[in-house]
């Protein structure tokens, strides 16, 4: 693959957030209520967005490791439940800093937060699992079955938790009657959706790249203990 | 192999009577489960004075708290006992759809939890003087479905634990979350059926146990092949 196309993904990446955050600061108009802590929703909401996106790569990664038995897709799953791991925590983290100043709580057992909540311990249950199994082969197989029961399990979750309770602000894209934004904010979201999106799949990629050296490492150096016994 | 009903049947008997028979010559599982189960709600007596307005919003909670560490110290139990003999090799190697050896698991897990979930009722109905009796029928019934949903997911989750380091943590960690609709369904409804209410003020909660419950026997059921492999 050589060295182009990652720089000009990382290239990529660099200026579209570096736009990202320039229409979330200047282009985007002020929200009437809130105020300035309603911009923390261009960050929130997209990392919201990806890390949806990244446990649906675990889910579809491990159906097709268990289908294919193919390393590459055990791969994929791996680095996207890492990276996802990340972006769910940073979900966590500017949820309350924006609840604070306008709920005047940092946490509340609402349904999304719960969902969220579950959501990262689906990741951390997850990756620990990956971690905790001594055999490569055992923990791509039992990661799959995790990941694919976690991942029927989120709308079943979803279902219970609304009907239990809710106090989320209702979705401003394709809600109902009465939602919708200002089209400078719309813009705005969508190029952070997409801005985090791009950064997820550079990071993704980077650390496929990771995923491939370490099995080529670990096939070198069988091949160099067959080769050289004694050593 | 010949994959008949009845021939299918047999062999979730066989994996079921063997689990009862081990149990029956060591009781070891139901003792320490219940034990563990009644603790839990003794404890809970230390952490709320109970008056019975108070208990009536409690016990549900209190109960599945319960629950879920019986099932946990349960379904732990129910593969560490296979894997000390290499039985999950066995199974594995069996000719027959593992699928079916995990129906026979979870029948008798399931056998297992209700047992020590009627003893701890019984514990916190005398300590929290309640009487389940009025609402025996719907709180019967509700946390029937619960159970059988929950240790639908425990059991696999028991097997997958059985492979780890660290298995009597990371049991907990896998299941808790996914079994989270059970346990939310679980104490609504059974808040709903103690208090008197009408079945139907509580019947959305006791359709989505049943459906969970079901969903998660079917996958488990289809999964429980890769668990086993080697």
């Amino acid at each position: 693959m050589g060295k182009t196309l990652p720089t000009i993904h990382f290239l990529v990446t660099l200026v579209w957030m570096l736009l990202a955050f320039w229409m979330i600061f200047l282009y985007a108009p002020q929200e009437l209520t809130m105020g300035e802590v309603q911009r923390i929703f261009y960050i929130h909401a997209p990392l919201g967005w990806v890390a949806g996106t990244a446990y649906t790569i675990v889910f579809i990664s491990s159906v097709i490791y268990l289908w294919k038995r193919s390393p590459a897709a055990d791969d994929l799953a791996h680095a996207s439940g890492e990276v996802g791991f990340i972006f769910c925590s940073s979900l966590l983290f500017t949820g309350p800093l924006w609840a604070k100043p306008v709920w005047g709580i940092w946490w509340t057992w609402d349904a999304r937060l719960t969902l969220t909540f579950v959501l990262w311990l689906l990741f951390v249950s997850y990756l620990m699992l990956r971690s905790y199994v001594s055999s490569p082969g055992r923990a791509a197989t039992l990661a799959a079955v995790v990941g694919i029961i976690g991942f029927v399990d989120v709308p079943i979750d979803y279902m219970a938790i609304r009907w239990w309770r809710t106090q989320h602000p209702q979705p401003v894209i394709a809600g109902g009657e009465g939602s919708g934004l200002d089209p400078r904010m719309f813009l705005t979201f969508m190029v952070c959706v997409g801005a985090f999106h791009c950064l997820f799949s550079y990071l993704l990629a980077r650390r496929l790249r990771l995923a491939r050296a370490r099995r080529e490492v670990s096939a070198l150096r069988r091949t160099l203990a067959l080769r050289y016994p004694e050593e | 192999m010949n994959p008949t009903p009845v021939h299918s049947l047999k062999i979730i008997a066989a994996v079921l009577t063997k689990d009862l028979r081990l149990e029956w010559r060591n009781r070891e599982t139901l003792a320490s489960v219940c034990v563990f189960g009644i603790l839990v709600v003794f404890l809970f007596n230390f952490a709320f004075e109970p008056g019975r307005e108070e208990s009536l919003r409690q016990l549900p909670g209190l109960l599945w708290v319960a629950f879920a560490f019986a099932g946990v110290l349960c379904f732990n139990r129910s593969f560490a006992l296979e894997r000390e003999n290499a039985c999950l090799e066995g199974m594995a190697l069996a000719p027959v759809d593992p699928g079916l050896v995990y129906l026979g698991k979870m029948l008798a897990n399931l056998i297992f939890l209700c047992i020590a979930e009627c003893v701890i009722v019984f514990a916190a109905s005398l300590w929290y003087n309640f009487s389940f009796v009025p609402s025996l029928k719907w709180f019967g019934l509700i946390t029937f479905l619960c159970t059988l949903g929950y240790v639908a997911v425990g059991t696999t989750f028991g097997a997958v634990a059985a492979n780890l380091h660290m298995r009597e943590v990371m049991l907990p960690v896998l299941q808790f979350p996914v079994a989270l609709p059970i346990f939310i369904a679980g104490i609504e409804a059974s808040t709903g059926a103690l208090k008197g209410d009408p079945p139907s003020s509580y019947m959305s909660w006791v359709k989505l146990a049943a459906g969970i419950a079901v969903i998660f026997v079917v996958l488990s059921y289809l999964m429980f092949e890769y668990v086993l492999e080697e």
